[in-house]
Formats: structure tokens, sequence, C-alpha cells
């Protein structure tokens, strides 16, 4: 469970201070998947602010897939962090494995050891996963 | 008329002798907002709330509240507001008990439940007398006062003033507690800006009787900028800049405030050949002071439609 608080007169918007809030939460890990945020009602009232500011937040979390509504029991942090589309995604990925692959030519290794070692790599995380 | 506007305006005018308090103003409050009426002392704001509940004759121009004409509101349409005034009128030599028994005979619907709620939240005791109160207890008793009727449209002016910190938290606790319902409606005029990023939903700005700005506080935010220019030397003449509000130089720097910020503000600001510009971030009470601050050009006024990108 995260602490949040805001601060009135600061140069960021109140909804921005929590949305920033949260996001830092999660990835810091003190906001665990699955754990519940504060209603949208509760939080305006605990922060003293109105509520569509903290709907606001919600809904800008909300859109990058970090909190969902779960029908008639609340708000909480989702299992998956849909933070982007796949296209995006691959955007993001494509400049790292182009790094992998030319930093494995520098060093010599042929494509065939790449893809084994590649292979490897993907066994080990799907056994990590399996075993969770 | 929409029904989800619960106040509007139109050329609303109002002189004293051949000074305007108000001038041609044009207001729209939604249902379900809490709407902030901001504007320095002497800038017309109890003149325009005095208008808009019918205690005032308007110069000219046209007013609805909750629907109905505002030179002629019945009696069961005022039932239907709560009014808070700068000054408390209450009978000194009764008790907090006996101004809500008294308040309770105006209203067929009264809700002693919320009364109790408002005085006991700022702790006051039924039997204190009004005489000794003190002013955050009396705005309290005034606030359980006008909140027992559960008005449709609250409208309060300046309710924060001469508030210790204690009760002004009270204010505002009491306020968000009103928009649990939503079809509630906050019109309240301050001078504090902290109360306004707290509650307001929108914010309309009056500067000496004229609207200035009359939008969503985060079309306010987004549309007042700071940017920092950079020169190798001393900085070029203050630039004519559409939006312009301040400028302020130094030996190699320019930093220029300016509203309706956009692509034509960047490129204006660009062909001054800085070695680098960036913004620089401004929180709401410097944006307004820009706004209502002696210096910079104030010809042009934002709103909803003029803000879209």
């Amino acid at each position: 469970m995260i602490n949040l608080s805001i601060q009135t007169g600061s140069n960021t918007p109140i909804y921005k201070q929590i949305t920033d809030q949260v996001r830092l939460g999660v990835a810091a890990g003190k906001l665990a998947v699955d754990e519940q945020l504060p209603s949208i009602r509760a939080l305006a009232e605990r922060l003293v602010i109105n509520p569509n500011t903290v709907a606001r937040a919600y809904a800008d979390l909300a859109r990058e897939g970090l909190i969902e509504s779960r029908a008639g029991r609340g708000v909480f942090v989702t299992r998956k962090r849909k933070m982007f589309t796949r296209e995006e995604g691959w955007r993001r990925l494509e400049p790292l494995m182009a790094a992998v692959i030319g930093e494995a030519m520098v060093l010599d290794f042929t494509p065939q050891e790449l893809r084994e070692a590649f292979e490897k790599k993907l066994s080990q995380w799907k056994s990590a996963k399996g075993a969770e | 008329m929409n029904e989800e506007t619960v106040i509007r305006t139109r050329g609303l005018t109002r002189y004293f002798g051949a000074e305007p308090a108000v001038y041609d103003l044009n207001l729209e409050v939604p249902r379900g907002c809490v709407f902030a009426y901001l504007g320095r002392n002497g800038s017309g704001k109890t003149t325009t709330i005095r208008m808009l509940l019918g205690l005032l004759e308007p110069t000219r121009g046209e007013g609805n509240l909750l629907g109905y004409d505002i030179r002629n509101l019945p009696p069961e349409v005022l039932a239907r507001i709560g009014y808070l005034t700068e000054e408390h009128q209450l009978y000194s030599w009764m008790s907090v008990k006996q101004c809500g028994e008294f308040q309770s005979q105006f209203y067929s619907r009264w809700n002693e439940k919320i009364f109790r709620g408002v005085i006991g939240h700022f702790n006051l005791k039924p039997a204190a007398r009004v005489k000794d109160l003190s002013r955050g207890e009396r705005t309290g008793l005034c606030l359980g006062l006008t909140l027992a009727p559960e008005p449709e449209l609250l409208v309060l002016d300046d309710p924060a003033v001469g508030l210790d910190p204690v009760a002004h938290r009270s204010l505002i606790e009491s306020m968000i507690y009103l928009t649990r319902r939503s079809d509630r409606t906050i019109f309240f005029s301050s001078h504090q800006l902290a109360d306004v990023e707290r509650v307001a939903d929108y914010l309309a700005v009056l500067d000496r009787g004229v609207l200035r700005v009359c939008c969503s506080l985060e079309t306010f935010r987004n549309s007042v900028r700071q940017v920092r220019l950079r020169f190798p030397g001393a900085p070029p003449p203050v630039p004519i800049v559409p939006g312009l509000l301040q400028a302020f130089r130094t030996e190699d720097e320019l930093r220029v405030i300016c509203m309706h910020y956009d692509d034509a503000t960047e490129r204006a600001l660009w062909a001054l050949s800085p070695v680098q510009m960036e913004p620089v971030p401004l929180n709401l009470e410097d944006a307004f002071i820009s706004y209502l601050g002696e210096r910079g050009e104030k010809s042009f006024i934002l709103s909803e439609t003029e803000a879209q990108p």
C-alpha cells in the first residue's frame, strides 16, 4: 500500500501528482499486482479534493493499463500491464534486438549460436514462469 | 435553455452611477459542477451574485437561474437555492439549536441530519449562543442552515474569508461532501487559489466588471504557459507575441508568460533566435496573477471554445 498525498500550489496539477505517485508505486513495487486502490470517493474525501480530479487520474492510469475497475469490487492494480499497443511494443523491442544482434556479430558469434542461446533463455524464462 | 445549465447570463450589466460594476457578462454554469468565481476585490463578484439571486436589478441583459428569469424568481425556486453571504445574518440571542429550528420553519424540505452533521463537523454545541461564536463557528452554523434544506444550487460568496485553518478545512470538506449528489451545483467566489485547485471543475475570472476567463481548470492551466529563452548576449526587446501576458528580461534571458499558447506563439518566439527555449511550469496562483497583474496585454477573453486545439 502506498500513501498517496497531494500539494496545492504545486507546478504539477493535482491529477498528475496522483498518476505520478501510482506509476512510481507500481514501478518500485510498493503497489503489488491485484492490490486495491481507494475508491474515487474515498480518495477524494481523504485528500480533500474534487472527486472528478481523482476520476481523471484513475482514467489516465486505466488508459495506460496500470489499473482497472472491477465491477462492484473497486479499483485494482492490473495483472497485465498493457502499457503499450502491440505496434508500440515492437517499436520499442526492435532497437534492442538490433543491438543484441549487432553486438553478437562484433563478438564473432554465428547466427546458429545466437539462435541456440536465445532458445535456451526462452525455455529458462518459461520454466520460471511455470513454477510461479 | 439547456436543462443542464443552472446559471446562464447574456449581456448582464449593472451600473452604479456612471461606472459599470459588471459589464456584458455571459456566464454558463453546468449542472453538477463546482464553479469558482474569481477576481480581485471590487471586480463585481458580489454584484453578480446579488443579480443572479434577484436581490439587485440588472441595468440590462438577461439571466436565468434553474431555468427561471432572475428578474422574477418564484419563491419555490428560491427555496431550491442555498445562499451563504459574506456577512452572516444571524440573531445573536439565539442558540445554535434555535437557529436551526427557526430556519427550518421557512423550508418545506429540511434535513435535520445534515444540519446536525455540519454543526458537528465544525464542533458547535447546540446550546451555544450565536453572540459567543467565533468567526469560523458562525460560518459553520450558517453553512449548516444553508445546507439543511438540501439546495440544488449552492451559492457561496467568499465563504473562506476570516476562517482559521481548521474551520477552513471543514468548509472545503463540506463542499466536497456535497458533490456526493451529482445533480448538486456549487457556485462560489473566493480569493483562495488553493481551494479552487482542490474543489473547482470550472473557473471564471472577473476583472473590473469584465469576464476574462471562463473555462475548466485544466483548460486554464494548459492555456497559460511560461517559457524561458536564453540568448548569447542581451535579449532582444520584448516581442509582439499574440497572447503575451507578462515578460521579464535579465542580462541573457527572456521569460515570457503567454495565454492561448500554441504553435504560432512558439514560432514567434523562435523567430527571436534564442540559443535555447524551454518551458517553465507555472502554478495556478502564478498563472492567475500574471493574468490579472498590471503588466501585459489584456484585451482578450479565454473561453472553452476558443481554447480548443
